[in-house]
């Protein structure tokens, strides 16, 4: 269908979106990477242009980095361990025959709707709360020492919010996949006698490796920058101080441009190789 | 009027040449048929001369003006496609109404030609009906109706029927035929089936890939096939093709007999066989023949009531008049 | 599924469902709950189920104390603004790219969908130096275009997988029809994609509306939405359970409903189109 004349007038159909998010990505990132390379504190009115690689050798060298990249991927590989173990439990769950599967399904993905920043507070102070948290009271029930979540073990604790606000996506998405599945192809692996848990292995699981790509993908994508939970929950204290949250300290709580800027910039890198490999599997399942 | 003439007309994707350049008259007023196997280039050559893709190379003229360089609704061609195309969220009214919307008619003129066409099609009460909730044969009715109150030039089928089950299709067939005696429009039709072809249309042209085989009537190509393609393509079942020293001995290195110009003989004969599958239609018995001295098994077209049965030995006789002989670049001999 | 299933089977999948299901809705629910509790009665030790008197006091506090009415309004005029201004942008892109697709076309959507990944700190200071320079920190508009450029490539995405399923020859037969493009778009694309539309415009309201970096940091108090509005309650002097509680019920409600009453156009949007 695409002739001469249909094929100008959707150059300049893409154009807009192009053009904004050209200058979306290009400008501002000019001016970090301008600024990753000088002496910048405006708190202490210290400009100086040109300081060669300085802030990146003090970014990279830093303690703060590696821990920060160690927490970055501790957090986001272990919320998308929970959120997918969890998604395709819960949606085969919801795939079995029940009563008030719609009342079900809006109750599970009703976290999806809830605010980062209410979810990391409801979280922190109604549930982990030390002294009145209600997992204190749970604990002392059973007769245990009421447990400090948050500065005990703080990434837990966040990956546990996070992981719990992004389920509801991870499920609906494979209960989709799920409901997907023709049932003659089970009945067919019945027929030849393939036990339950080989079924799954099988066949429903290789038949949601699509739905799970996409669930790894776009949940990276989102958890990469996950920011307003550890703002309010512990601030990038106790070491849940990901990269993100280490280069925001940087540039706007001690001010300093320049090395905070060399830290973005190192972001968007490491950033790109995540993407590069995410974005071969995407590129391939656009193919299909 | 609608007289479409394709000059040197040449289609390439990218590197890929799909219709190398082909000359092909189509008169006013003519049913033609594009006939030929999935991806001969028969619907890709319907797009070129509808305008859905433009040409690499040659000239398309409509009615002596050239049209190349036109777009598809400049052209006056109205086109069904074989998924419909209908639009969904539109009443059947609307749909039959939307080219002469977008050619801003008159109203009053819209609904008289609305309302006859519903009445040819028998789709005066659904026309307030969405597409949906429609049948197969309907919704092509529909989109039937939604090229002929165009009054185009020629009409334009893609593949029309093959949607639809195998009763459907013989009843649409019909129905496009008819359509065809009333108006007297040229029509130009897409179908990789044969039967269609032969039955429906005054001129078939056979493709292969992209190259024209074979213009002519049903008829001329039934009777004297070009080249061994187009004589195993035409007719149903297929002519059998013989090679070998049967073939020599009528001078030719491919000879064709069609299924019906063997007589089972009682003994003797040319060949002599054992019966495979035999297909009992009532009318027809079609027995596949297993020759020793061919790789193939031969069709044989018999009557209802010969009662031969599987494993039976048959002997056979080509009819000598009817026997079509080809040389060694599988073209004819006349 | 033509098989019988015994109600034993039925019922036991019912409780385990609802069971988990409640699990995962619970902290929604405690915060519903204490919402209407007292301050004493929201830390009580042990805690209050349902029965205890039920109180409106702290929504009024809530009200009284804080300027729940702007951080709404803000909220609404950003998540919506963001996302029409991205439709606008994203409809014809997403068009072009699925009707005429060009050998470039999976590169420029994979590249648009890469600058999603670009890490919001790597632009940080620079956005809020060019938000200062032209006066517009603390303002809606520049709420309004960040988030509109944060989610551009996943409306354009989306516009794009639901433009694909529709079919070609629909187009095409408007062609022949006589439909010039405008027509095109106005008598037959528009209509067939606006079920499509509507699902992503509402996933990206709801992404917008829970936007909580650039929301944080680009605003303090006129264009203060319900993000930030509730980040101040993280303070010492709002540690008081109901009234959070309250404020938090306030701040997702609006959105919880909409969710709830679009589930359907939503599950669709929610995959993102990728998964069918």
């Amino acid at each position: 269908m695409a002739t001469e004349h249909s094929k100008s007038s959707a150059r300049l159909m893409i154009a807009p979106a192009v053009f904004v998010l050209l200058v979306w990505m290009l400008v501002p990132l000019c001016m970090t990477l301008y600024f990753s390379f000088a002496d910048y504190r405006p708190m202490r009115g210290t400009f100086d242009a040109w300081i060669g690689f300085g802030n990146y050798a003090s970014f990279l060298t830093s303690s703060s980095f590696l821990s920060s990249v160690m927490v970055t991927l501790q957090m986001v590989a272990g919320i998308l361990l929970i959120t997918i173990g969890g998604g395709v439990a819960l949606a085969l769950l919801l795939d079995q025959p029940m009563f008030g599967q719609g009342i079900v399904r809006i109750l599970v993905i009703a976290p999806f709707f809830v605010m980062p920043t209410v979810s990391a507070l409801v979280w922190k102070n109604m549930f982990f709360n030390v002294d009145n948290g209600l997992f204190s009271y749970l604990w002392k029930f059973f007769g245990a020492q009421p447990y400090d979540f948050l500065s005990q073990s703080p990434l837990l604790s966040i990956v546990v919010i996070v992981a719990w606000q992004w389920l509801p996506f991870a499920t609906l998405i494979l209960l989709t996949a799920v409901q997907s599945l023709s049932s003659e192809q089970l009945e067919a692996a019945e027929m030849d006698g393939a036990p339950g848990y080989s079924r799954f292995w099988y066949i429903i699981l290789p038949h949601l490796s699509r739905a799970i790509t996409v669930v790894i993908l776009i949940q990276t994508i989102f958890l990469l920058s996950i920011f307003a939970e550890i703002f309010v929950t512990t601030n990038g204290a106790f070491g849940t101080r990901t990269l993100t949250y280490l280069v925001y300290q940087r540039v706007l709580e001690s001010q300093n441009i320049g090395l905070g800027s060399a830290g973005g910039i190192v972001a968007v890198i490491l950033a790109n190789v995540v993407a590069i490999f995410l974005m071969r599997i995407v590129g391939k399942n656009l193919d299909t | 009027m609608g007289r479409i003439t394709l000059d040197k007309v040449q289609k390439k994707f990218g590197e890929v040449e799909v219709i190398p350049p082909l000359d092909l008259t189509i008169e006013d007023g003519e049913f033609v048929v594009f006939v030929g196997p999935s991806g001969c280039g028969k619907s890709t050559l319907l797009r070129l001369i509808a305008g859905l893709e433009d040409v690499s190379g040659g000239e398309i003229r409509i009615d002596g003006k050239p049209a190349t360089d036109l777009p598809p609704a400049k052209r006056g061609l109205a086109m069904v496609f074989q998924s419909y195309a209908l639009y969904p969220h539109m009443s059947v009214r609307k749909n039959i109404a939307f080219p002469m919307k977008m050619a801003g008619m008159d109203q009053a003129e819209q609904d008289r030609r609305i309302a006859k066409a519903a009445e040819a099609l028998n789709l005066t009460d659904y026309l307030d009906r969405r597409p949906g909730q429609l049948s197969g044969g309907q919704r092509q009715r529909v989109a039937i109706g939604r090229a002929i109150v165009r009054e185009p030039a020629a009409f334009l089928f893609d593949e029309p029927l093959s949607n639809l089950d195998a009763a459907l299709r013989v009843g649409m067939r019909m129905e496009i035929s008819e359509l065809h005696s009333t108006l007297k429009t040229t029509m130009v039709y897409v179908t990789h089936d044969q039967v269609e072809a032969m039955t429906m249309a005054d001129k078939i042209v056979v493709l292969r890939a992209g190259n024209i085989e074979q213009v002519g009537s049903p008829l001329e190509l039934y009777k004297a096939p070009r080249n061994t393609f187009v004589a195993g393509f035409i007719g149903s079942p297929k002519m059998n093709l013989l090679t070998g020293a049967i073939a020599d001995k009528h001078n030719a290195t491919t000879i064709g007999i069609r299924p019906e110009h063997l007589d089972v003989v009682e003994s003797g004969g040319t060949f002599t066989g054992r019966v495979g599958v035999a297909e009992h239609l009532g009318s027809d018995t079609f027995f596949h023949v297993h020759i020793p001295e061919m790789s193939e098994p031969m069709t044989v077209r018999a009557g209802g009531e010969v009662g031969l049965r599987h494993g039976d030995t048959i002997h056979l006789e080509p009819r000598a008049e009817h026997i079509h002989r080809f040389d060694a670049q599988g073209l004819r001999i006349a | 599924m033509a098989r019988a299933i015994s109600n034993r089977k039925k019922i036991m999948w019912t409780a385990l469902s609802w069971g988990i299901g409640l699990l995962i809705f619970f902290p929604i629910l405690w915060t519903f709950l204490t919402s209407f509790k007292s301050e004493a009665t929201a830390i009580s030790d042990p805690p209050v189920w349902f029965f205890f008197d039920w109180t409106t006091q702290n929504y009024s506090d809530v009200l009284e104390r804080s300027n729940y009415p702007l951080a709404l309004m803000n909220s609404i005029i950003i998540a919506v603004g963001s996302t029409l201004l991205g439709i606008i942008i994203a409809v014809p892109a997403a068009w072009a790219m699925a009707f005429v697709p060009g050998k470039k076309t999976k590169d420029v959507l994979l590249w648009m969908l890469s600058t999603k990944m670009l890490p919001a700190v790597g632009v940080l200071y620079p956005l809020v130096l060019i938000a200062k320079y032209f006066g517009v920190m603390d303002s809606r508009i520049l709420l309004i275009v960040v988030l509109m450029l944060i989610n551009l490539p996943i409306i354009v995405w989306m516009l794009y997988t639901y433009f694909r399923e529709i079919p070609g020859e629909i187009l095409e037969a408007a062609r022949m029809d006589g439909a010039g493009l405008k027509n095109e778009i106005i008598y037959v694309l528009t209509p067939m994609a606006v079920p499509g539309i509507a699902s992503t415009i509402l996933l990206n309201i709801i992404l917008a509306w829970n936007e909580a970096f650039w929301t944080i940091i680009l605003t303090t108090v006129n264009a203060a939405p319900l993000t930030k509005f509730i980040s101040s309650f993280s303070a010492p002097e709002g540690l008081f359970y109901a009234k959070l509680s309250a404020a938090s019920i306030m701040a997702i409600a609006p959105i919880l409903i909409m969710g709830w009453f679009s589930q359907k156009q939503l599950v669709r949007g929610l995959t993102f189109g990728a998964v069918k």
